[in-house]
């Protein structure tokens, strides 16, 4: 959208209008206006157990900032929608947030697909937006930084680990939508890498609830290794299935997903011992700046059954956003991206996160860990991943105008 | 060989789960004509029920055999009397209002529970034919999906409930003029099918990922069974479950999961346009 002459107009007339009436706020209420910070999660439907733990954690920063006297001398306000997991909301709630409430940054998306409907309307109305979600890698977006992992981040680390010395013949089963179907191509480029092969890659519906055809065609197919990328409710029948037909300590599983929400804590111990998983963060890690943010967020909202990535990430991401407000001392869109442009970092639960100015992504690091007794346990680290999937298709610094999600091709 | 009885017993598990799943909705959709949406939440319930229970220490076996179906049951009669009892003979309102039901049941189980994934594990363990391994507890869901289809059968054929609900089933006026209460005998059918949704949904439970919007993985797999079983309860019910069982998991051995559903849908399709009546509309006539 250009800027019309009349949006020109009451903007010039409205900048000195409101300095003046500053004092009068101040006084009638209890600060200055606030700066709205805007959210869109899922908080009902399928995905609400991914997106309550996300907005939880973006609340907890936005207290622990107006704790501290806000942003600029000005206190900050959430304005949240509930999604429900539903595209058609996203794109609707995105033209509020845009249009009617005027947010300054707007931190959301779960999905791939959720993400992809309110890009553009944030591009369109110049809203700064932030995606604090794991992904497929690729989105090549001025506007937009994506605070989570991508496949070079954690897949990359977890195929060579779980294949070790001498697991070459890889099983991939995952869910059946883009993100699944992009992990999958990283899963088989990282097998090659390591002089493996990958046998057979199979993906589910979202609905699937029966695997006994899949854990026969697995046991038929004789791998030495079992990568998932399954997604959901319904997908975490497969590892009770498979533990019941006792191909538990037959074949062993790494995850790309498992342990998002709360797997480990709903399956027993004998279904989920010794799975792996990579991601940005872990609840069990012991760290000083991730246990103070386990006992805040806990205690703000104890109902939490974990904390992961998703929710460590929101809670960078927005950080992020306020390290870059308070460099170019204003909320404007431009100056805020270009103050996170010159390589801010912030110091989270999961560490150290630094903006890459080229892909908007962030450097950050990375954990390995298997699942004992219920609980992960982190094995590695990977200190300062860098998005490397994401920079071989995107240069920022040389095309500041390129806008759209690459498909990288492996 | 082994991989030939392994397939086999996929297959027959397949059946047989869609089978468990389907009798309480051919017994409610076929015999009362309601078509009850809400279906996949009385399975999702048993299914909580059964967890709930085995999580608070109760045995596992009471939890899914004793603890689901009654539980089910009871909350079957409480929506017979509330809810249901109104829409006799209206189709399309049943529809919306069963509906409504299921929404509003998600929204119950999602702000009592959370909506994260919870679940038991499996019991039994498992064994091994070859070189293939599987597990008993497909052997266990196998026996009590026959269980169940004779004792449904048992009680529609041999006992005086059977013959009065069959015999309201068919002609209300008639029956009610022989001195029965049409009432009563709607509210205990729809108990009891609720009642066998809700076994299904204890029985699934080890299986599944237990979620508030599970049941939607269900409903449209039941209702393409029912409706291409056809009108006869037993006989109808389990040739779709075995048909679609069948091609299902066959699909998904031989191709992918995706082609496995795209296959069921495909020859639910092609039934119902072959023989619009259903299974047991050409072949069971009169059958139960």
């Amino acid at each position: 959208m250009a800027l019309s002459r009349r949006d020109l107009l009451r903007t010039a007339a409205a900048v000195p209008l409101s300095t003046l009436a500053m004092p009068a706020v101040l006084r009638s209420a209890r600060g200055e206006t606030p700066i709205l910070v805007g959210s869109l999660h899922d908080q009902s439907g399928p995905i609400a157990a991914s997106g309550t733990p996300m907005v939880e954690s973006l609340k907890l920063g936005i207290e622990e900032v107006n704790a501290a006297g806000g942003l600029l001398g000005r206190p900050l306000q959430l304005v949240h929608y509930d999604t429900q997991s539903n595209i058609q909301m996203y794109s609707q709630y995105a033209q509020q947030l845009a249009v009617r409430d005027k947010v300054a940054v707007v931190h959301g998306g779960i999905t791939s697909a959720s993400r992809e409907a309110i890009r553009p309307t944030f591009n369109r109305f110049r809203v700064l937006y932030f995606y604090n979600v794991l992904y497929e890698g690729g989105v090549c977006d001025r506007n937009t930084f994506c605070t989570g992992t991508t496949p070079a981040q954690t897949v990359e680390k977890l195929v060579p680990y779980a294949m070790g010395k001498d697991k070459k013949k890889v099983y991939i089963i995952a869910a059946d939508y883009n993100y699944g179907q992009i992990t999958a191509k990283w899963m088989q480029k990282y097998v090659k890498d390591q002089g493996g092969e990958t046998v057979s890659v199979d993906f589910f519906p979202l609905d699937v609830t029966n695997f006994g055809p899949t854990i026969s065609k697995i046991q038929a197919a004789k791998p030495d290794l079992l990568l998932s990328a399954l997604v959901g409710g319904n997908h975490t029948a497969f590892y009770r299935q498979w533990t019941s037909a006792g191909m538990k300590d037959q074949i062993p599983i790494a995850s790309t997903t498992f342990g998002l929400v709360n797997e480990p804590t709903t399956l027993n111990a004998a279904e989920s011992d010794g799975i792996l998983g990579a991601y940005g963060y872990f609840e069990e890690l012991t760290t000083p700046a991730s246990t103070a943010y386990v006992a805040k967020l806990k205690k703000q909202s104890p109902s939490i059954p974990y904390i992961s990535e998703l929710a460590a990430a929101t809670y960078e991401g927005f950080y992020l956003w306020a390290e870059g407000v308070k460099k170019a001392k204003s909320i404007d869109r431009m100056a805020v991206t270009e103050a996170l442009e010159t390589g801010l970092s912030f110091d989270g639960p999961t560490g150290k996160v630094t903006v890459d100015h080229a892909t908007h992504h962030v450097t950050r690091n990375a954990y390995l860990a298997a699942v004992k007794d219920r609980k992960w346990v982190v094995r590695e680290t990977f200190p300062d991943a860098k998005p490397q999937d994401t920079a071989a298709v995107c240069n920022l610094i040389k095309n500041p105008r390129d806008n759209k999600q690459y498909e990288i091709s492996i | 060989m082994d991989l030939s009885l392994i397939i086999a017993l996929d297959v027959v598990n397949g059946a047989a789960s869609l089978f468990l799943l389907c009798l309480g909705l051919a017994i409610i959709f076929g015999m009362m004509k309601i078509i009850n949406l809400a279906h996949g939440e009385f399975v999702m319930l048993g299914a909580y029920a059964t967890v709930i229970s085995a999580n608070a220490g109760l045995n596992i076996w009471i939890a899914m055999l004793v603890v689901a179906p009654l539980f089910v049951g009871v909350v079957g009669l409480v929506i017979e009397r509330c809810l249901i009892r109104f829409l006799y003979g209206r189709l399309v309102d049943s529809m919306l209002a069963t509906w409504g039901l299921s929404l509003c049941l998600i929204g119950l189980v999602t702000t009592i529970f959370g909506n994260t994934i919870n679940g038991v594990p499996t019991p039994l363990g498992g064994f091994q034919v070859g070189a293939y391994r599987s597990s008993w507890y497909t052997i266990f869901l196998l026996a009590m999906a026959v269980l169940m289809m004779a004792l449904v059968y048992g009680v529609l054929r041999f006992t005086r409930f059977g013959l009065v609900a069959r015999a309201v089933m068919l002609n209300p006026g008639m029956a009610a003029t022989l001195g029965v209460n049409p009432a009563k005998i709607y509210m205990a059918t729809f108990g009891i099918g609720a009642a066998i949704t809700g076994l299904a949904g204890g029985l699934l439970a080890p299986v599944s990922g237990i979620t508030p919007v599970m049941g939607t993985a269900f409903v449209a797999k039941c209702f393409i069974t029912v409706v291409g079983g056809g009108a006869a309860i037993i006989s109808g019910t389990l040739s779709a479950a075995g048909l679609f069982g069948f091609v299902n998991q066959l699909g998904a051995f031989f191709t992918t999961p995706v082609y496995g559903e795209v296959i069921l849908f495909l020859s639910a399709i092609l039934l119902i346009r072959l023989l619009p009546q259903g299974i047991s509309g050409r072949f069971f006539k009169g059958t139960l």
